[in-house]
């Protein structure tokens, strides 16, 4: 690989992580602002940066809208005083933090976020690392998440984050299952014509042009955002932190830019996971079920295309947001029973059907 | 005697939770558009209703005259001891000889105020009154025990609908007619 | 069972209830627990009957004019022939079979009614009325008044500031004419000098011309008034009377030991106040017994210990004070003062390093009413205790004689001054005196060695009165920061003199003591020494001889006792 290629991979690489840390960062202030809302409250709304809000209209307002709250608060977890308590594991409770962020980071790697068009009119995806294992390679990294739980929980050396995170790994192996049970018909669906195409996202999305897996195969779609919501943890599945009654869960230890951390990898983790339920079920970016993209197949067009799978993440992450101040948290065993005696069954009954199915459509 | 409640057995889609998780969304995305209720406080102050129980103040009749005489009730019914008077003689030269007592010093202690308003129930000359002050603070524990003079500022001049003293006054000047 | 023995059973509400005879209605019902309102009525003085608050209704059986047999109705009980009219409680001595109604409807209007008519013309200014909480008006105006007022014309206005005395001060209006104060002026002050003067509402209590209520029990009055009429000026508008805390308490004016209620709150005394004690004081005090609660805010009280007049460490001036002792050639001035306990600890300690020991006369005029001529309140517990053995002189001359000879050298003196008993400033220069006491003086000044103790309304103890009466008083309010008692002084210093813990440490412990040391002490435990009511009545007949130079009082005679 020539020198250019490489620092243009390091530049991209920055950028996508500039873009995803950046959204990581304004879903909190969007779980705040929504929260807000839902509650008839109107959130936070004082932060304020001295020149800008002095602009008319548009300054006070962003303010109402809280924008400067984002910063505030990370400069606030980066000032912070940094305590360690005496009683933790100080390798593995340093450890954690940084194993939360790194994989809900490096999923991005796989995640195709647009399409552009060369001189021949082909189209290919807007990628980082264009490779044909895509899928299972997103599966496998952002499974490596538990592991900050599991450690997070273990080095703390005291009972609501051990409590946590042993919660936390149960959860997500149980749900492991059924996400991949729900991912498989997708794959077959995406790759019933010649099987070309492998594991790439881009190929799910590529036969998602006329219709959206998500009307193909609904069982699938719900099943597997069942699965994403358990995998990341959100309400009504945060049994790793359940508040009410494990105090803060894995990272009840934590504070400061070390609790930050785990705060934002949870967050990169839902913009990836909504990627991912985007890519899989709501057509990429592809414009609407049986409608052509409206733009041209030029650099304007790659970029609205990028833009239309923006639209369509930041609605799922509202979605994100929106059930976990409707929904409260299931009890631990609720979660275990649903997971092994619902949901599986219900995959490998999915899995099953669509197998037949598929099988009968290409015969046919 | 426990009451047992019929429960309509459920149907299958119930079962699911889906229709109550759906009914759940809708609540909550009707509730996102709905008008906000926050009061942005300190730039928007609540509306005081009249018999709001805030700060408890001394007050003045609109002849200037003090209104405790320093009966003390008030520091005897008050719940936390917050109230303490130091009661005091008018001199029989003053124009109010005639009402004999008023404090010579008064003072509540801000912060083992509850804002009960037992003094102010319990006053027989209408002098000690909870008005609409509810957002005082200070830098010592000394600055919050209001003394008299300070009570007097917050309390000012409230109207009289009795001017009992004044009609007593009266009747000593003039006498009995029936006499 | 002789005549004068014989009881009279009476009926109050259906209950029966045996009583001397003699007793009126009042007294009667309130053996059964039972509440007769009354305002005029007062035990120890003359019945007046003019306040008519007491009407009950009253009943006798009937008897055959014939025959003065008794008429039974069919049931065979006796048939009871009840007044016309109701009549009042307080004087209508029981008689034989009498039945009275204290809550019937009729008693109820006629109270109601009584109660209308008293408050016509009430100024209603209980906020600023100093009897407010302890007020007949108020209380029976709850109880037994109709809640409400009819009145509508314009009241009566009366002066509110007259001055009866040095001590008294009158508000008219609130006067109900009970003429309590004036019974008591005449009948126990025999100092007749109030009066009313004019005629219906007009009335008023005022003095003689020329004459003001400035005797020795003008408070008293104050005390008696059922209303808020008579206020002490001294009590005036100092405090409320719910939030004073009473404390039975003895006087330690005279040997007479008035039983006194001390009226404190938070640690600072407001008044004192007569406890009734039959035996003792009925129910009255002087008014110069009244003042000495002044003694205990004074600017020259001691607060802290002192080394030759230089501030000291408790520890270190207790130390030095029993290097003194030890030194040998000591005598004791203790007091007439201290209570029963003090002085037998300071008889502890002339028994550890021997010396003379003395007690030091008080004497002025009595009066033959509470004040004695005999001004130290507990000569006689010196003498049961053994501290002294013979009756004290006003003037110590033996004393002064032995320091000018030299053979004094070390003085401890116990709260008196012996400036003022024949001792010079010159003799005081020559002593190691140390100086166990409440307040400066003279000897204080000249001690070696001063140690604060507390006034008799802070701490708690006994005498022994002019009868041999032990009373005890208990403690109102706490001492001065750091001052420790009298008994714990003593015992403490008892402890250094005598190289070895004291056992004497507490009143237990003393009393037990004293239990087994005196006769006269005899099975009288600690608690029979704090009895609030009444008093104990020791045996002195071994002081029979002796001449107490005491006077008359209200219930001792020196010639009988």
């Amino acid at each position: 690989m020539d020198p250019i290629t490489l620092i243009l991979k390091v530049v991209y690489a920055l950028v996508m992580i500039s873009v995803v840390m950046t959204c990581a960062g304004y879903c909190v202030l969007a779980e705040r602002k929504v929260a807000a809302w839902i509650q008839g409250r109107v959130g936070p709304n004082r932060a304020s940066l001295p020149f800008i809000t002095a602009i008319p209209i548009i300054g006070p307002f962003l303010q109402k809208l809280g924008i400067w709250q984002l910063p505030a608060d990370g400069l606030k977890f980066l000032f912070k005083e940094d305590p360690v308590p005496g009683h933790v594991n100080k390798v593995y409770y340093f450890l954690a933090p940084v194993l939360a962020l790194v994989p809900a980071l490096m999923t991005m790697v796989a995640v195709p976020f647009g399409q552009y068009w060369d001189e021949a009119g082909v189209g290919h995806p807007l990628i980082l690392a264009n490779i044909d294992i895509g899928i299972l390679f997103i599966l496998a990294v952002s499974s490596l998440g538990v592991y900050s739980i599991v450690l997070a929980g273990w080095a703390a050396n005291s009972k609501y984050p051990f409590f946590g995170s042993i919660r936390a790994s149960a959860q997500m192996v149980s749900y492991e299952l059924t996400m991949g049970l729900a991912l498989l018909p997708v794959l077959m669906w995406a790759n019933t014509a010649d099987g070309i195409g492998g594991l790439t996202l881009s190929n799910v999305v590529a036969s998602q042009d006329g219709l959206w897996l998500a009307f193909i195969q609904p069982l699938s779609a719900f099943l597997f955002l069942i699965a994403l919501f358990a995998e990341t943890n959100r309400l009504p599945f945060d049994m790793a932190e359940s508040e009410t009654d494990l105090v803060g869960g894995f990272h009840t230890e934590y504070g400061s830019f070390k609790f930050g951390l785990f705060f934002t990898a949870e967050y990169a983790h839902i913009v990836m996971g909504s990627a991912l339920f985007v890519l899989l079920f709501l057509g990429g970016w592809n414009f609407l079920p049986f409608l052509a993209a409206p733009w041209p197949h030029t650099l304007v067009g790659s970029v609205l295309s990028v833009l239309w799978f923006f639209f369509k993440v930041c609605f799922m992450i509202f979605f994100f947001i929106w059930v976990r101040w409707t929904l409260p948290r299931f009890r631990y065993d609720q979660v275990m029973h649903m997971g092994w005696n619902t949901l599986l069954p219900w995959a490998l009954v999915n899995l099953v059907f669509n197998t037949f199915l598929i099988g009968f459509l290409d015969k046919a | 005697m426990a009451k047992i409640v019929d429960r309509k057995p459920l149907s299958l889609l119930e079962k699911t939770n889906i229709p109550q998780i759906l009914k759940g969304l809708y609540i909550t995305l009707v509730n996102f558009f709905r008008p906000k209720v926050t009061l942005q406080y300190p730039d928007q102050r609540p509306v005081i209703p009249n018999n709001y129980r805030g700060v408890p103040t001394l007050v003045k009749d609109p002849n200037e005259r003090e209104k405790c005489v320093s009966c003390q009730l008030c520091e005897f019914v008050c719940p936390p001891k917050a109230i303490r008077i130091t009661p005091g003689t008018i001199s029989e030269e003053a124009d109010t000889a005639h009402v004999e007592k008023a404090p010579q010093e008064f003072e509540i202690n801000m912060l083992r105020c509850i804002y009960c308003g037992l003094c102010q129930e319990v006053c027989p000359e209408e002098a000690i009154f909870l008005q609409d002050i509810y957002s005082i603070n200070g830098l010592s524990r000394e600055e919050l025990v209001f003394n008299k003079s300070k009570l007097y500022e917050l309390g000012g001049v409230l109207p009289d609908k009795h001017y009992k003293w004044d009609k007593k006054r009266d009747d000593a000047l003039h006498g009995n007619e029936n006499h | 069972m002789t005549e004068e023995n014989k009881t009279v059973t009476v009926t109050i509400d259906g209950l029966d209830v045996e009583v001397p005879p003699g007793t009126n209605m009042i007294e009667a019902a309130a053996l059964l627990g039972k509440e007769v309102p009354h305002y005029c009525y007062h035990p120890k003085l003359s019945v007046a009957g003019n306040c008519r608050m007491c009407l009950v209704e009253m009943g006798m059986p009937m008897r055959d004019r014939a025959t003065g047999e008794a008429i039974l109705d069919e049931e065979g009980n006796p048939k009871i022939g009840w007044m016309p009219k109701p009549a009042i409680a307080c004087a209508t001595e029981a008689a034989p079979g009498m039945r009275i109604k204290t809550d019937s409807e009729l008693v109820k209007n006629c109270q109601e009614g009584v109660m209308e008519f008293l408050l016509v013309n009430h100024p209603l200014d209980c906020p600023i009325c100093d009897q407010a909480g302890e007020c007949s008006l108020q209380e029976f105006a709850t109880d037994y008044g109709r809640g409400a007022s009819r009145y509508i014309e314009k009241k009566n206005v009366k002066p509110k500031r007259t001055r009866l005395g040095p001590r008294v001060t009158l508000d008219d209006e609130r006067c109900i004419l009970c003429s309590r104060c004036v019974r008591f002026s005449k009948e126990i002050a025999k100092d007749d000098v109030l009066g009313f003067i004019d005629r219906g509402s007009y009335s008023t209590l005022t003095c003689y011309p020329g004459e003001s209520l400035d005797n020795n029990y003008s408070l008293n009055t104050v005390d008696i008034c059922p209303v808020g009429a008579l206020t002490s000026t001294d009590f005036r508008f100092k405090m409320r009377t719910w939030f004073l805390k009473r404390t039975p308490s003895i006087c330690t004016e005279s040997s007479t030991g008035t039983n006194t209620e001390v009226w404190s709150r938070e640690g600072v005394i407001y008044r004192i106040t007569p406890r009734r004690n039959d035996a003792v004081n009925d129910t009255w005090m002087t008014d110069s017994g009244r003042e000495l609660y002044k003694l205990v805010d004074s600017e020259k009280r001691l607060k802290a210990p002192a080394i030759n007049g230089g501030p000291a460490v408790l520890k270190e001036a207790l130390e030095r004070a029993a290097e003194f002792i030890q030194g040998g050639s000591i005598a004791y001035v203790g007091s007439g003062r201290a209570s029963v306990e003090e002085q037998y600890l300071l008889k502890a300690m002339v028994k550890q390093a021997p010396g003379d020991a003395h007690l030091i006369g008080r004497f002025g005029p009595g009066d033959g009413l509470l004040l004695a001529a005999d001004r130290n309140p507990n000569v006689r517990g010196a003498l049961l205790t053994g501290l002294i053995d013979k009756v004290p002189e006003a003037h110590l001359k033996a004393l002064s004689k032995k320091i000018d000879s030299g053979a004094v050298k070390t003085l401890l003196v116990h709260n008196e001054d012996l400036l003022a008993v024949g001792i010079t400033t010159a003799q005081l220069k020559k002593l190691n005196i140390v100086y166990l006491g409440t307040h400066e003086n003279a000897t204080s000044a000249a001690a070696k060695v001063t140690i604060p103790t507390l006034t008799v309304f802070e701490k708690s103890g006994s005498f022994v009165n002019q009868q041999f009466r032990l009373q005890g008083f208990a403690q109102a309010v706490p001492g001065p920061a750091g001052v420790m008692p009298d008994m714990l002084v003593l015992s403490r210093l008892l402890a250094l003199v005598s190289k070895q813990e004291c056992a004497l440490d507490n009143a237990e412990a003393i009393w037990a003591s004293m239990n087994k040391e005196l006769p006269a002490f005899k099975g009288v435990t600690f608690k029979d020494s704090n009895i609030s009511d009444g008093g104990l009545l020791l045996d002195g007949s071994t002081f029979k001889s002796f001449n107490f130079f005491d006077s008359q009082t209200l219930h001792y005679d020196p010639q009988t006792s």
